[in-house]
Formats: structure tokens, sequence, C-alpha cells
């Protein structure tokens, strides 16, 4: 069976998969599979944009369903759909992966590493994450889940830093043993449904209204299970150890699909597993999610001003961005979650841009630590203009995307829960200490820096001064540099200045999520933006 | 035996003439089948040329698997899903037995596959007489070798001695240059061994099936070609340790015979669901029989002669014994405790959640700090035990059909595990230690491939048959009430995840020693067993469905 625009959704999930098989047979030619790979995302994402038009912000809850029998015995379906919150997701995949391909063009692989295999294992990455996003079968979920580990282990693990095998596999472990758990409770759902109803079944919608209804202990041992999955993959603190790491060690286009779609599962797993399979668990377990949530914003913040190392640093400030996506997701009220849903957005267009950047200031200092520059806006004069911008809607400055979000969030939560909300709260000044002065120590003053001088034998003066030396030719951001950076500088002040259209698509989605958990919200048609 | 006048209670009971038992020769086919083909192979180890005995002898073997399993699925659709008894009840007949008879004739056909092959080591993998000149080696290693071989040939012989003798004592000069073909009758053998035990309906049936599946694994062991010291250490390390077993299954029998007045399994059934006998007979009994089934299971803790013999036995065996014993073993354990002891079921449960634990534990820790590939598989295969326990003692029809479909699943990516082990090859043999497959996937990217599947197979990645094995066993497991047993096993298969993962890492993410191992291309018979275990593991993955309607199409006859 198969519900209206179906098509479209199955063409999104194909179309990478295939681009991934096509880029591996064309293996033999770097050049020719790099722009087969391109050609395949653009169609993607123009797959993406149609859609958008497709769905019907106010229509069915699930929509453009597909479904097909895969395991009778066990009730399980291939069964694929798209809320509003699951379709802004895969735009965003949509539009995140050519820019990816395009910033990742040039990129330094290994030796022996062929740029087609990078590129193939990207387009399944997309495609696996989409469909991630787009199951509505639980057990499908959960095969997605872990499948979608295995092309990014190998990303790491083949185009990574030097401590590349230990960062793949502390990732895929600490995921693993999240899904396993998440394995444990959905099989809990399903035979709870089996006891009720007489026949068990993954299906998400019904589960939705049989298993909401179990009695709280029992919510409580299944939600704990999917927690630490969404808990490790988001990731809050204390389960966020394995993405420091692996941001640090991955390839930046790696990294951007990393923190900027990957991650994103977790949040959007309790969205769309938590809190409708288990209503009354979520609001028991609320305070104790909402505190882990505010410790993330707070620790994410002041380990991000600590950190040395570019990549980690944005690590850090995913960790601490995902606080604050957590915070309104628990917050239960419509301009929580939906600053949270459109966080999820906003964050992987900001911190994706960030992670870009300094991927293009690194291509060019060939180092990640911070100590290394100093004083490029004289060299790179647009390359710093694009790290302020970046910058500034990292730390939400009004007129940039994400400060419509992170206010929505702080807006939200406060009626309901005020200390955490103000808490969290200072997350904001601490998000402009560690911006400004990463941007400080980088940018301005005067050129200095291992990564920008040559401090080789000119005296002993150019040793204990280090802007004496001579300076390294860098060039400032290239064409295609401006290309991959353009749809992101464009969505940051459209968002920023017209985010209506976000959220009108969202708003339906998080009205019913909210439902499921018995909070009636109108949304935002009394908050307003 | 006095053990041997209850056999047959029924007889006893109509005070009759004495009548011949009916016998279902149409379903008990498949096992006179193998049978009769390796008796049909002794005597031509006896009576053929050696020149021509190894053609004769794999396709007699390879013949005899193919019309065993034709008659096994003409026979098919004559058992009921309730199930029937025959020979005087003392074998079952029933969905459970056809399934594990299906797996154990597939899982032999991929074992005799790798057994056969003679393209990988020159001249097959195992022991060819005496050394080149034709004298006798006066090395401290050869004179051990005699010594074993002495011992092993005096105790181990009975039941198989003119292909056993020849194994170990004639002496030819040709046997350079031809491979010894013993093996394929002794493999029939304990194929007919392990197929007739997990259907046997009663303790006497079992345990005479039992040394009959065991004797020839114990002689296959140590008949490697190289490194026959370790060889032969891991056939009487498996010998002793297997006769210990051996000893528990029958003090067990004995026990119960005397609790219940018979050894079948329902009658032990029946008396236990009384109260005015000795519990502690019953589960004296109980927990001897026990033992020595978890030993031929190596499930932890009774899995130390594992690692040794895993590693010590040549590759082929090792691929037999992982595959197939385990299913016989299950088999065994699965019947016992569903015919036997389900009514007892939660005065011993908690015994078994314990060894299932310490086995999935044991397993998957050891297992990280192993540096050999064949004792990695090892542990992983005592991690794997455990996993299986928690379907067995679940007792449902789920648990039933979910702890089948997780012995075919793991038994076909076993085979091939030990089919791509026995490609990476040094000039001594075969490249064990781990530190040798450091970047196999630049020097060989197929078999690194293959590798790689199966091991995210073994860890239980989704889309891989480890994965469906696992997620109904599981599944059968919280549905009984296991949750807290399930949650630490599914810890434990994370922490197993890691040693699988090493190796990966170790194959792809590092770089290549200078002196490093040659993958060996494999000939058509390895291929075969290889292309079979990874189709097999990739088809129960995605679309498990046919499998699991089989494994679930009835219980055991009572």
């Amino acid at each position: 069976m198969s519900g209206n625009g179906a098509w479209a959704l199955v063409a999104l999930l194909l179309v990478p998969l295939v681009g991934g098989a096509v880029v591996t047979l064309l293996r033999r030619d770097d050049r020719v599979a790099k722009y087969t790979a391109l050609g395949f995302s653009l169609v993607e994402f123009v797959l993406a944009i149609l859609t958008l038009f497709i769905y019907n912000p106010n229509g069915a809850r699930i929509q453009l369903s597909v479904s097909v029998d895969w395991i009778a015995s066990f009730g399980v379906h291939l069964s694929f759909g798209v809320d509003g919150i699951a379709l802004v997701m895969l735009a965003m995949i949509a539009l995140l992966s050519p820019v990816v391909i395009g910033a990742s063009w040039a990129d330094k692989l290994p030796e022996g590493r062929s740029a087609a295999g990078y590129f193939a294992l990207l387009l399944v990455l997309e495609s696996l994450v989409m469909a991630v996003f787009a199951a509505t079968d639980v057990f499908l979920f959960y095969v997605l889940f872990e499948v979608m580990l295995i092309p990014m282990y190998f990303l790491i693990g083949f185009y990574g830093g030097p401590r590349r095998q230990y960062a793949a596999v502390k990732f895929f472990l600490y995921s693993f043993l999240g899904g396993l758990l998440m394995l444990a409770s959905a099989i809990g759902c399903w035979s709870y449904a089996q006891s009720v109803t007489g026949t068990g079944t993954f299906d998400w919608q019904t589960l939705t209204t049989v298993v909401s209804h179990a009695p709280l202990h029992t919510q409580i041992w299944l939600f704990m299970g999917f927690f630490f999955a969404f808990a490790i993959k988001a990731p809050l603190v204390p389960f966020h150890t394995w993405l420091p790491d692996a941001t640090a060690e991955a390839p930046i286009g790696v990294g951007v699909m990393l923190v900027g779609v990957l991650d994103k599962v977790g949040i959007f797993g309790f969205l769309r597993y938590n809190l409708p399979l288990f209503p009354q668990a979520s609001k028991t377990l609320a305070p104790l999610l909402l505190t882990l949530a505010v410790i993330g914003v707070l620790y994410g913040s002041f380990l991000a001003a600590g950190q040395s190392d570019m990549k980690r640093f944005v690590a850090y400030v995913s960790v601490a961005h995902f606080g604050f996506i957590a915070l309104g997701v628990f917050a239960f009220t419509a301009q929580g979650q939906v600053g949270a849903v459109t966080y999820m957005v906003n964050h992987s267009i900001s911190t994706g841009m960030l992670l870009i950047v300094i991927g293009m200031i690194m291509a060019r200092g060939r180092s990640k630590m911070i100590e290394d520059y100093g004083g490029m806006a004289k060299v790179t004069p647009i390359l710093a203009g694009m790290l302020f911008l970046a910058g500034l809607t990292t730390l939400s400055l009004p007129g940039t995307n994400s400060f419509v979000s992170e206010f929505l969030v702080l807006l939200g939560s406060f009626p309901t829960e005020p200390v955490y909300s103000i808490l969290a709260t200072a997350g904001m000044v601490l998000a402009a200490l560690y911006v400004l002065w990463l941007y400080q120590r980088v940018m301005q003053g005067p050129v200095r820096g291992n990564a920008l001088v040559e401090v080789a034998s000119t005296g002993p003066g150019a040793a204990s001064d280090p802007a004496v030396g001579a300076k390294k030719i860098i060039h400032d951001l290239s064409g295609r540099e401006k290309l991959v950076l353009a749809p992101l500088v464009a969505l940051i002040l459209l968002l920023g200045f017209y985010p209506k259209p976000l959220l009108d698509v969202v708003n339906p989605s998080v009205t019913a999520t909210l439902h499921s958990v018995g909070v009636t919200d109108q949304g935002l048609t009394q908050g307003g933006k | 035996m006095p053990v041997l006048t209850g056999i047959a209670p029924v007889l006893a009971a109509t005070e009759a003439p004495i009548q011949a038992p009916s016998i279902d020769y149409g379903a008990i086919a498949p096992v006179l089948i193998i049978l009769i083909a390796a008796c049909l192979a002794v005597l031509v180890e006896a009576f053929v040329p050696r020149a021509s005995r190894w053609g004769l002898q794999v396709a007699l073997a390879l013949l005899a698997l193919v019309l065993s399993g034709l008659t096994l699925v003409l026979h098919l659709k004559f058992v009921t899903a309730a199930g029937t008894t025959t020979l005087a009840g003392t074998v079952s007949i029933d969905r459970p037995a056809m399934f594990l008879w299906g797996t154990l004739l597939v899982l032999g056909l991929g074992s005799l596959l790798l057994i056969a092959d003679r393209t990988v080591e020159p001249g097959g993998y195992f022991v060819a007489g005496l050394d080149g000149n034709g004298a006798p080696d006066r090395s401290p290693l050869g004179r051990a070798r005699r010594a074993m071989g002495g011992v092993g040939a005096a105790t181990l012989l009975e039941p198989t001695r003119p292909a056993g003798r020849t194994a170990a004592y004639v002496p030819s000069r040709s046997a350079v240059r031809t491979s010894q073909t013993e093996i394929f009758p002794l493999t029939l053998f304990a194929l007919a061994g392990m197929m007739v035990f997990c259907a046997a309906n009663d303790l006497l049936t079992m345990f005479v099936a039992l040394e009959v599946l065991s004797l020839p694994l114990y002689l296959m062991c140590g008949l490697a070609r190289r490194r026959r010291l370790l060889s032969q250490e891991a056939a009487v390390k498996y010998f002793l340790l297997g006769a210990f077993a051996s000893a528990f299954f029958l003090y067990g029998l004995a026990l119960l015979y005397g609790y219940a007045g018979s050894v079948r399994l329902s009658d032990i059934a029946h008396a236990a669901a009384g109260t005015n006998r000795s519990d502690a007979l019953l589960f004296g009994g109980l927990g001897l029989l026990v033992v020595g089934l978890l030993f031929k299971g190596s499930v932890g803790p009774f899995h130390t002669w594992t690692p040794d013999v895993y590693q010590g036995a040549p590759t082929p065996i090792t691929a037999f014994m992982g595959a197939c014993t385990k299913v016989a073993a299950f088999g065994g354990i699965l019947r016992v405790l569903t015919v036997a002891f389900s009514s007892t079921s939660w005065e011993w449960r908690g015994v078994l959640w314990a060894v299932a634990i310490v086995s999935m534990f044991v397993g998957a820790i050891v297992g990280l700090t192993q540096t050999d590939v064949k004792r990695m598989i090892a542990y992983s295969s005592v991690a794997h035990a455990g996993f299986l326990l928690v379907g067995a003692i679940a007792l449902t029809p789920k648990g039933l059909s979910g702890t089948l479909f997780y012995l075919i699943s793991y038994g076909f990516a076993t085979i091939a595990v030990f089919g791509v082990i026995s490609l990476v090859r040094t000039a001594d043999g075969e490249a064990s230690h781990l530190s040798s497959w450091a970047g196999l996937a630049k020097r060989s990217p197929l078999v690194a491939g293959v590798f790689t599947f199966l091991l995210l197979a073994l860890a239980g990645i989704p889309l891989t048959s480890g994965f469906i094995g696992k997620f109904v066993v599981f599944s059968a497991g919280i549905a009984d009430g296991e949750g807290p047993l399930v949650v630490l096993a599914l810890i434990a298969s994370t922490i197993a995840a890691f040693f699988y993962l090493r190796v990966i890492v170790l194959m792809y993410f590092s770089e290549p020693s200078p002196d490093g191992p040659t993958v060996s291309v494999p000939g058509p018979f390895t291929t075969a067993a290889i292309t079979l275990g990874v189709l097999v593991t990739l088809v129960l993955g995605v679309w498990p469905t046919v499998v699991l309607n089989w494994a679930g199409g009835g219980g055991f006859a009572l």
C-alpha cells in the first residue's frame, strides 16, 4: 500500500543509493566520479524541494507513506513516511550533501585512498540517514539506525586524521551499544502490544496507540532503552565523549554530516519515539532530561571556550546546542518544541558552515590548532568574513537563523521550567565568549602563528616574535569555495528574517507530538515569533 | 550395561511375544543413508587403490549428503506439527528434528567442501603418514607426535578402527604425495551421530549418539598436517575433557533412571510431574546431564577445551566442529529441557541463567585479549553459546524457533569464517596471528570484504543473519520474562563487537607489514563453501521469513 506522492519519498531514498553504486563503478577516474557524485546529490536536492511541495502541512500525521511486508512472522514492515519534522530534516540532508561534496572536492585524502570511494560512501550515508528519518516501523528504524554506522565508520576510519582508528571504533561501539538497548525496548514494545492486542507489531502508529497506555513502570523501562540510544546519538552529556574524538578525526565533510545530520537522529528519536510512545514516562523523567540538557549547555560552552583544536571546538559547541534542543523538546510547550525542531535545522546550517569554514582555514594552514593561526583576516578577508558570519549564527545573533530557534526554546521553556530556562540563558552569554574569542585569536591582530608564518632560521629575533618571519603565501576563497558557502549564507539570512515557511511545515507535526503527550497547545498562533 | 533392560518398557508392559518395533524407514532414511555411506567409505579405504581413493571418497560423501537431504525433503510433508516417534520410541520424528537434520546436512556439506579442498593447502589439510623421506622423525616434535599418536590410537579407535588405524600408523612413501582420505568416513560417522543426537528421544540413544559423534571428532582434531604437536595436544585435551563430560552425562542418566524408572524423556517428564520421588535424584541427574550437554555446546564455564581445540585442529575440522557440533549440542539441550524438564523449569532456570551470563561474558571479555584469529573465534563461539542459551531456556515455541534459526545462521557464518581464515597463509601454514592480518584489505580487498561481512554477522549488525538470529532469540527471551538476562546479553554483544571490529580495523586501517601473509586463491571447493556461507548469511539477514516459518513449524514430539 502506498499513499499519495509516495514515489517521491521512494525516489528520495533510492537516488543516493544508486548514485553510490554508480560512483563505485566509476572509481577508475576520480574526476568523473566526483562530478557524478555531485550530479546525483543535486538531483536529490531537486527531488527534496519537490517533496516539500507535495507534502501538505495540514494533512495527515504521516504522509507519502509506503509499506511492504518484510518479516511477516514478526509483523515487520518496510514502511516509510514523513511528518513535518522528518521532512525538514530530509530537505536539510539533501541540501547539505552537495555542499559537503563541494567542500570536500579538493580534500587531500590519506595515501592510497580513492576519492570515488569517499564520495560513494557519502552518498550511501545520505541515503541511509534519510531512510532513518523516514522509517515508520520501529524495527526498520533500528535496523537503519545501526546500518548507517557502517558507512560512517569507514568514512572516519579510511579518510580521517591520525587517530582515526580509535575514533572510528569508539564512535561505532558507543552507537552500537545504544542501538542494542533500543532494540531491547523495541522488542519490549512488541511484546507489550502482543499481550494487549494479541498480535505483536512494530508499526509506529499502532504502537503509539497501544504502548502509550502501558503502566508507568513499563513505560519507564521501555523509555530508558530508547533514551540511551538517543542520548548517545544526540549526544547529551555524559554520553558525549565519542563526539569530540569523532569530529576531530573525521575529514571536514564527514564531520559536517556527523554533527549536522547524524546527531539529529538522536533528537528526532526523542520527538518521534520517546514522547508519543511513552508519554507518562517522558513527563516523569523530564526533570532528569532537562538537567542533562542544561548541564550540556553549560559544560559544552565552557569546554568549547577551552579548546585549542578547532574541530573539537565545533564538537563542544554542538554539545551545548544539543542541550538547548533537548531543553526545548522536554519543556512540553509548542514554542519550545517548534524552537527545538527548527534549531535542528538551523544547527545543521550554522554548525555545518562553521565546520566548512574551519576546513577552509585548515586547508590553508595545514593545522587544526588555534595557536597556529593569528591575524588571518589581513590575508584572507572574505574567509574571515565567513568565519565571522558562521560565528554570529552560532552565537544566535538576532537576524541570523539560529536566533529564532534559540529564542523560541527559551521563550517556550520559561513558563513551564523557569529555572532550567534561566540557567540555559547563561549559555547564550558563554556562546558570545567562545565564538568571539575564537575569531579574535584566529583572525585578528598581526599575522602570526606557525601555520601562516615561516618561523625558520631568520635569526633569534624571529623566533621570539613570529610576526617578523616570512609570510606564507595564502589565497583567499576560491570560486568553488564561495559557491559552496553561498547557499548556507543565503539560508542563514533568509531563515533569520523570514522563518515562516519552516515554522509552517513544522508546527502541525509538533502540535500532534505534543497532543500525544497530552499537552494541548495551539502552537504558535498566539505565541508568534 | 544393566540400564539397557529399561529401554523397552513398552514391550515389557504388553507381555505379548516380543514383537519387533515398527520402524518408519522413510523418516530415518536421511540418517541411514549417511551411516551406510560412512560404512561404504570405510570399505573404500580398505579396498580401493590409494591413487583413486580421494575422488571416490569426495563423490561418495557429497552424494550421501545430497541423497540424505533429498529424502529429508521428500519425507517432510509426512511430518505433522505434533511429531511422532519411531524405533520403539527412541527416535523422534518431529519438525525440530527435521529442521536440525536439514541444518546439519547443509552445514555438513559446507564443512565437507572445506575438508575436501586440496588447493589451499597443497595435498590437503591432513597428516600424510610419515615425513617425506620415510624415516622416523627424530626431532622432539616428532617423538612427541608419535607418543601422542600412540595414545590416541590405543584409546580412541574402538568404533572406527580401520579409519583411525590408517590415519595414525600406516606409513607409505606415496602418502606424502597423495592426500589422506580417512577424514571422509570419520566426518560421515560424526555427522550421523549428530543427527541421531538431536532426534534421540531417550537418554541412552542420546548417549550412544554422543559417543558416535564425539569419537571421530577427537581423532579428526589430531590430524593436522602442519603444527602437529598443537593439533595432537588439542585432540588429547578434547578427548580427556570430552570423556569426563561423557561420564557426567552417563552419571546423570543413571540418576535419572533411578528417579523415573525409565530413560525416555517423556517418562522422566511424567515422573517429575508427580511428587512422591526424591528430588535429589532428579536434580542431581539433571545437573550432571546438563553439564555433559553444555560441554559439547562449548557453553562457559564448560568451555575450556574450546580455544585450544579450535586453534589446534585443522581449520576445516574447526569449521565442522564450530558449526555442526554446536547445532547438535543445542538440538539436544533444547529437546532434553523442553520434553523432559519443562515442568520443573522454575527450579533449574536460575542456574542456567547464571550459566548463560557466565558464558556470554567469559566469551566476550576473554575474547578481547586474544591474538590468534582462531582462538578469538573460539571465544566468540562461547559468547554465542550464551546467547543461544537465552533462547533455549525460554521453553516457548518462539524460543525454540528462535534458537533453531540462530543455529543455522551462526553455523553458516562460522563455516565461511573458517574458510576465509584458511586462505590467509604464510610459508609455514595459516597466518592465524592477528598481527599478520594487518592491511589485508590493500592486498586482497575481496577477502577482506567477505571477512568483514562475516564478522559483522557474528557481531549481529542488521542486514546479516546474525542480527535476525539475535533478534529472534532475544525477543523470545523478553517475551518469556528474561528481560534482565537479555539486557546483559546485549551488553555482552557490544563487548564482543569490539573484538570483531578490531579485526576490521586491522584489515582496513593498518598498513600491511612487508613480510605479511599471502592470500591463497581458493580452489573450487573452498570457494563454494565460502560463497554458500556468505550468501546464506546475507539472505537470512535480508529475507528470513521462509526459514523462520520453517523453524517455527512445530514443537517436539512427546
